[in-house]
């Protein structure tokens, strides 16, 4: 059943159970969020999201807010827009960093973007900054840079609703609010799966990719680009960017908008990708030689023995002779071609893939 | 899978059995978290007290290779409460009757006898599945890779048929696949008894129709399974060509396996690192890895996705489907003048009514689940919404059956193998990136604390492990994840080859190895 209500003097149709906040945002209303995460359920602990909503006395959450029939809403009037700019001084004021790296994570840019869009120079409100780091945590994933957070709780929501893990959890409040885990210890002695979720909905990079940022060092000046492919592990399929710099692969992002994940992904998705350019690649054919071992050799000596090989072997004991096993981890096409290798070539149907075993 | 990942946060009731999915499919488990969060029940029935269990409001402990016993036992207590889907039962299926007939013997007091599993958790179980307006199945291999996986998967058909729980949102009987494009390998053709789309090889007009577009006689008779080849290497089958595959450390009874790979004449591998497998070839020749790949792959509910390149390939690297064409080209085979992979992957299509309707350009938005019959057809995210592929579903009479080993005096304690979630397969690829090692760095066999003190074993030492094939040596690892009589550990390191102990007995349908079950003896080193 649809309603009608108005935003910035436009009516709109919306669905019961919809925010203003979704709404707004599908008529293309640029409302600046730092706890927002559409998967996870509404926090309204930023307060950026604010609305002037008509018979209200001060402005409302609109994300946490349920559109109404007949509702009429302003979305940026001077003094919303007035008071989102204070609300971004003091954030900004209490970070040691506002400017870092986009390797630190997928969402890690949200409050430098916002700064510069409210033009906020972080000098008109100084005071201490909030948040310890966690500089004692060795694990080679995530790096807990509290000095920059800013009490969204978007990890430890993301971790409780999406993964259901319940590894982190806050202590304090205000100022002196703490992200930590039980018995404030190490991620490694917690429920923590690693699957890298905090880091990527983080809005500020104080929880932040430390497997990325090592390669910036290597590959500081070139520019970041990235390329829509799909996770090389399980069959679930999760939708990934893939983060290169100057042809190293140097980080994976989950796709917010992937079918199959949604912005999920585990440890391995989000961190194993680094087998691809790994020293032990093969680079060369290899043959084996009168000796015994296998030995380098060039595309062409490589192909031609193992088509003789084939040949030899079809000559002397017939079509029925041959296997072949095609990959569940190469793209369809090679298994396609695997099994018209087999069936053209020898017309017979002794082809199979590895999901025997 | 019959149902979309996006269903698996919308049953009443989840049935997971033999699924360890918050290590093997974490991503899919996260819908199912979302489920239980909202309110919908579950029942986890596994041997050992995963991380699944401990979340579930039912979990049922069944012992290893026990899973037909637990089913009939559920299927029983259904039939007899009353709780059958007359309708769904009446326009939908067929051979209710006798099945009826057939499963009144199988009591849950005889599957508690079976399965070890309290009779009256098998009748809860089966009143919440029962009686949910939405009941759903979740497996994994630990409902396949046993002598009995047909039965098995047989047994869970049953369960949905008489329920009326399939072709409907949050229902379905969902197999999770383990590997990226492991179902679009089987879609391209890649089996010794069908063509590209599940095209059957002993049907005429498959035949004919494969006949006329590869332009040569076919054989009318199916392939043999790659388990088979296996056995009849060196004696029958005298050339391999290995695709991407750790055979060696992957399949069961490894030492076997290496006997009939030395026995080739001609060993041809194709792979991104120098595998155990790839060291025994006569040729390895180089792929390009994922991230240097243009690709298609299909995920476990059957949705078409595109792979692409993000670098160029290391070293002299070549995609697989290059370097099979380059071969094919120099045994003078037709047709394998390809210089992408588009071309190919739209033969695929044009040859496969199940990918009709697809092609290179379409799949680019991982918008299609296949069947997509013709071009107009938006997809199938549901399997069997109207009807079954072979017209009614029918009920299958089914009986239990011992694994092909059961332990002996010999062999007093049963292994059980699987994944873990840090490390993937034979490790080629998790075993090399940074950081993995922090979270895993070795394997261990999960053993019970009594049975540590049992069999005068120390937590923490190593243990020599033996079956009827071969010994090994493992680190122990007391954890109550393990029931007591039950071992676990996984097969991904090749310091711990577990898979040389495995290897007692093969579906004889399918044949998928009883990777699952293994009857060992333990003994301080």
């Amino acid at each position: 059943m649809t309603h009608k209500m108005e935003i910035d003097g436009v009516e709109v149709a919306f669905s019961e159970g919809e925010t203003i906040l979704e709404i707004a945002q599908r008529h293309q209303k640029e409302i600046p969020t730092l706890c927002y995460d559409p998967r996870l359920e509404s926090f309204g602990g930023c307060r950026l999201c604010i609305v002037e909503l008509e018979g209200a006395r001060n402005p409302v959450a609109s994300c946490t807010t349920k559109a109404t029939a007949g509702m009429v809403v302003r979305t940026a009037t001077d003094t919303i827009e007035a008071y989102r700019k204070t609300l971004l001084e003091m954030v900004v004021s209490e970070n040691r960093e506002v400017d870092v790296s986009p390797l630190r994570g997928y969402a890690s840019g949200e409050l430098a973007d916002l700064r510069d869009k409210y033009g906020v120079n972080g000098t008109s409100i100084t005071g201490a900054t909030s948040g310890t780091s966690k500089t004692d945590d060795d694990n080679p994933f995530i790096l807990r840079d509290y000095e920059l957070c800013i009490s969204c709780y978007r990890c430890v929501r993301v971790c409780a609703e999406q993964e259901g893990d319940h590894a982190i959890n806050v202590m304090n409040r205000g100022f002196h609010t703490q992200i930590m885990t039980e018995f404030d210890g190490l991620l490694k002695d917690s429920a923590c799966t690693f699957c890298g979720q905090c880091i990527q909905t983080c809005p500020t990079g104080a929880l932040a990719d430390k497997k990325a940022l090592r390669a910036i060092d290597e590959v500081a000046d070139d520019t970041l680009d990235k390329t829509r492919t799909i996770c090389p592990y399980c069959g679930v399929g999760c939708s990934v960017d893939v983060l290169t710099k100057n042809e190293k692969i140097v980080g994976i992002h989950p796709a917010m908008d992937g079918p199959a994940n949604q912005g999920a992904l585990c440890v391995k998705g989000q961190f194993a990708y680094d087998f691809v350019q790994h020293p032990d690649r093969l680079k060369t054919p290899l043959i084996r030689g009168e000796d015994g071992e296998l030995h380098e050799a060039s595309w062409e000596e490589a192909l031609d023995r193992a088509a003789e090989g084939f040949h030899k072997v079809h000559a002397e004991h017939g079509r029925h002779s041959i296997y072949g096993i095609a990959s569940g981890r190469a793209p369809s096409e090679a298994a396609y071609l695997m099994q018209k290798f087999i069936r053209v070539g020898f017309g017979t149907n002794y082809i199979d893939n590895c999901s025997r075993a | 899978m019959s149902n979309p990942l996006v269903d698996m946060q919308k049953p009443d009731v989840i049935f997971c059995i033999g699924t360890n999915m918050t290590e093997c499919h974490p991503v899919a488990a996260t819908g199912l978290k979302k489920a239980v969060a909202r309110g919908a029940k579950l029942i986890v029935a596994d041997p050992r007290r995963i991380d699944l269990a401990e979340m579930s409001h039912l979990y049922l402990p069944l012992r290893v290779g026990s899973d037909t016993a637990l089913l009939l036992g559920m299927a029983h207590v259904i039939a007899r409460e009353g709780l059958i889907d007359d309708e769904f039962i009446k326009n939908r299926t067929t051979g209710f009757d006798d099945f009826f007939e057939h499963i009144s013997q199988w009591t849950p007091e005889w599957a508690e006898t079976i399965t070890g599993v309290p009779a009256k958790d098998i009748e809860t179980a089966a009143m919440w599945y029962g009686t949910a307006n939405r009941g759903a199945i979740y497996y994994t291999l630990g409902i396949t890779e046993h002598i009995c996986g047909v039965e098995n998967v047989q047994s869970l058909c049953n369960l949905a048929l008489m329920t009326g729980n399939i072709g409907r949102e949050g229902t379905g009987i969902n197999p999770m696949r383990g590997q990226n494009n492991i179902q679009g390998a089987g879609d391209s053709g890649a089996l010794p008894n069908n063509y590209p789309g599940f095209q059957a090889v002993t049907e005429p007009e498959y035949q004919a129709k494969f006949k006329a577009a590869y332009g040569r006689e076919v054989d009318l008779e199916k392939g043999i399974t790659k388990v088979t080849a296996l056995e009849l290497c060196g004696d029958s089958i005298h050339a391999m060509l290995i695709d991407g595959e750790n055979t060696l450390l992957s399949d069961p009874d490894r030492e076997h396996c290496e006997h009939a790979l030395r026995s080739l004449e001609h060993l041809v591998v194709i792979d991104i690192f120098l595998t155990e497998t790839a060291e025994l070839a006569d040729v390895v020749l180089p792929a390009t890895a994922w991230g240097e790949t243009d690709g298609v792959c299909t995920n476990t509910e059957r949705r078409v996705q595109r792979m692409r390149a993000a670098v160029p390939p290391i070293g002299e690297a070549k995609p697989d489907w290059w370097i099979i064409c380059q071969i094919a080209q120099r045994l003078g085979f037709k047709g394998f003048d390809f210089d992408a992979p588009k071309p190919i992957f739209n033969e695929l299509c044009r040859l496969s009514p199940i990918y009709a309707g697809l092609d290179w350009e379409r799949i680019n938005k991982s918008e299609y689940q296949w069947p997509v019959p013709h071009k107009e057809h938006p997809g199938t995210p549901r399997l069997h919404e109207e009807t079954f592929t072979n017209g009614r579903g029918i009920f299958s009479n089914v009986h239990y059956r011992d694994p092909a080993e059961t332990i002996s005096e010999a062999f007093p304690v049963w292994l059980t193998t699987g994944r873990r979630l840090q490390s993937y397969h034979t490790r080629t690829q998790t075993g090399r990136a940074q950081g993995i090692d922090y979270l895993l760095p070795e394997e261990s066999l999960e053993i019970n604390p009594v049975d540590i003190e049992k069999w005068d074993l120390t937590d923490g030492e190593w243990c020599k492990m033996s079956s009827a094939r071969g010994s090994i040596n493992i680190k122990l690892k007391a954890t109550n994840r393990s029931p007591r009589g039950t071992v676990f550990a996984s097969f991904s390191f090749a310091d711990v080859p577990v898979n040389l102990l495995t290897g007692s007995g093969y579906d004889p349908v399918t044949h998928t190895a009883e990777l699952k079950v293994c009857p060992v003896r333990l003994e301080p080193l």
